[in-house]
């Protein structure tokens, strides 16, 4: 383990660094007069959040969505990843025909606040001190990064979104923005997802951290001033989560007991399964691209998050009178965030007269499902948003003419 | 294996039409057992309404939410109490009573839920039904009605008139009903219920709560 996560990435931690307060895409400024009021009691001035666009909004600025990026996500949803270099990660569902049409739909996808890239987070400099905020930046909650991105939205003339979409952390903020600005958002997607974080969620958001703040290199948070970062701790934290993102199932067909490299077993604590060499990548990749503190704070915003206990603890006062129209997603084989969570939304949602449709996709590939290329997710997601679309008004997507089939 | 209740399940969608025109426009919906979402979408098409839908099969719903519908999965035996009082204009029971399990209760549901409520069944008092049983002395069974009587999801078949007297057991009124024979032909409204008992096919109820 020793050899496999102390890879030199120097330049790729000095290009997220640099990313931190001068993101590779769009960015809003805040200045002292506009302070994020946090949650915790806190507010934070100057501030900032990274975005990105995709399509063409209309005349009418009505035909806006926001998609929201799950724990380690970014806002290059649909873009290249300036740190990593790969395509964007839901690049399958956002873009010109594609489920969500950014030949029709103008999108909108802001790192999160706590993030690391480009959106104030704990890795961003500190404005008070010329150094990294590290842990000086308080707590921020999930009701936080939808508040800094509705400033982005208000920032972009945009009154009411057509759509906000997101799954897992996503899916907590598409909530979020549901509850809190029910006049703002026509529809909405909530995918793999609860209106509370679990106590086993918790738990193993726990295990996360506690692995980074057990790093040496993790110095209470400073490490930034120091040039370390705690990789082993991090790497190990994304390990254990990585499992909770699959299934008993998609484990046991891709890997099995397979072997990694070798015909029998060492007797010794290499990677002698395909398993844990695989698990090993994912640590070490993760590493390279996401900060540890980062890691801290947006894992602390869901473990935060309980949109009931927020609202007397019953569920369907957070949604009273909503006339936004819901579409919630889940998976049979997610149990990071299993159907019964959806169905209590559903429940909640019912109670309080909103317009929901509610699909449970099969699928063995765990809560992991809805980044990966699932037909019938997409085939869904088409559907909702057409419908919407059509009583919202907006006009479908200019048809294929001669000349742009060519 | 006869096709003799063919006649009854041949128009088995008859009643959406008829439905669709007891539908006040514009009013909210609840279509329990919405399948696809057939009759959702004329409602909304035709009617202007504001719909939702449950169905149980996984399958319906997918198609009726990539239908752009607002449907949800759910059990109408199980999943009606989440719903406030008197929350829809219209909750509607098109071709499901059949298979509810608790039939009594989801009638007394569904007025709860809706200031109306419509329902339209299959009459198992048609002659045809009566004659399969009487000279085969078999449960009838055909191709729309595939079902063998120990593994058919139909579990409360009724007649009509037995509609009828459990309508008026759960105190609703019965506001309007429509008949239709094996044509899809409507039966003169000013029948007898004994006539439309025996050769009816189809019935409609648009019922009202006390």
């Amino acid at each position: 383990m020793q050899d496999t996560l102390e890879t030199d990435t120097d330049a790729q931690e000095n290009l997220r660094q640099r990313e931190a307060d001068h993101p590779t895409s769009l960015v809003m400024r805040f200045g002292m007069e506009s302070p994020l009021q946090l949650d915790g009691g806190a507010s934070i001035a100057p501030w900032q959040i990274a975005y990105q666009t995709y399509g063409t909004l209309n005349a009418d600025k009505t035909n806006a969505i926001l998609v929201c990026h799950a724990l380690t996500g970014d806002q290059h949803v649909a873009s290249v990843n300036p740190v990593t270099g790969k395509p964007g990660w839901w690049s399958q569902m956002v873009g010109p025909g594609n489920p969500i049409d950014t030949e029709r739909f103008f999108v909108i996808c802001s790192n999160v606040l706590g993030g690391c890239l480009g959106t104030t987070g704990p890795a961003s400099t500190n404005p008070a001190t010329g150094k990294p905020y590290g842990l000086d930046l308080p707590v921020v909650t999930i009701p936080d990064m939808v508040r800094a991105q509705a400033a982005l939205v208000s920032a972009l003339g945009i009154d009411r979104l057509f759509a906000v979409i997101g799954g897992s952390m996503g899916g907590m903020q598409v909530l979020q923005w549901a509850s809190a600005y029910p006049d703002r958002v026509f529809s909405c997607v909530a995918i793999a997802t609860s209106y509370r974080h679990s106590s086993q969620n918790i738990a193993f958001h726990e295990v996360g951290r506690q692995a980074v703040m057990a790093d040496p290199d993790w110095l209470a948070g400073h490490y930034l001033d120091d040039g370390r970062n705690p990789r082993k701790g991090l790497a190990v934290a994304r390990m254990a989560a990585h499992i909770t993102y699959m299934s008993e199932q998609s484990l046991h067909q891709k890997f099995g007991r397979n072997l990694q490299d070798r015909e029998r077993l060492t007797f010794g604590f290499d990677a002698d399964f395909q398993i844990e060499s695989y698990l090993r990548h994912q640590g070490m990749t993760f590493v390279d691209r996401f900060d540890a503190n980062s890691y801290l704070y947006v894992t602390r915003a869901m473990d935060y998050f309980d949109l009931a206990a927020a609202h007397g603890g019953v569920l369907a006062n957070a949604f009273r009178a909503s006339k936004t129209r819901f579409c919630l997603i889940s998976f049979t084989s997610d149990w990071l965030f299993p159907t019964s969570e959806s169905r209590a939304v559903v429940h909640a949602l019912n109670a309080s007269g909103a317009s929901v449709s509610f699909v449970e996709i099969d699928s063995d590939r765990g809560h992991d499902s809805f980044l990966l290329d699932i037909p019938e997710q997409y085939r869904i997601i088409r559907g909702f948003l057409t419908g919407a679309a059509r009583s919202a008004g907006i006009p479908g997507p200019t048809p294929f003419s001669e000349e742009s089939a060519r | 294996m006869t096709d003799l209740l063919d006649p009854i399940l041949s128009d088995v969608r008859v009643d959406l039409k008829e439905i669709a025109a007891l539908v006040e426009p514009g009013s909210r919906v609840l279509d329990i057992g919405c399948g696809d979402g057939d009759l959702l979408e004329l409602l909304t098409r035709t009617r202007d309404v504001d719909g939702r839908g449950i169905e149980l099969s996984q399958r319906g719903v997918n198609d009726a939410v990539a239908r752009g519908l607002s449907v949800i999965q759910g059990d109408a035996d199980s999943d009606l109490y989440q719903y406030p009082d008197q929350s829809f204009d219209y909750v509607i029971l098109s071709q499901t009573i059949q298979a509810t399990r608790n039939t009594k209760l989801v009638l007394q549901e569904m007025l709860r839920i809706g200031r109306r409520v419509i329902v339209s069944l299959p009459n198992f008092g048609h002659y045809d039904v009566r004659l399969q049983l009487m000279l085969r002395g078999r449960m009838p069974v055909s191709k729309r009605l595939p079902y063998s009587w120990y593994d058919t999801p139909n579990i409360h078949f009724c007649t009509i008139r037995d509609f009828v007297e459990l309508s008026q057991e759960v105190g609703a009124t019965v506001e309007k009903a429509l008949a239709f024979n094996g044509a899809a032909k409507k039966l003169p409204f000013n029948a007898p219920w004994w006539v439309w008992n025996l050769i009816a096919t189809q019935a409609v109820f648009l019922l009202s709560g006390r």
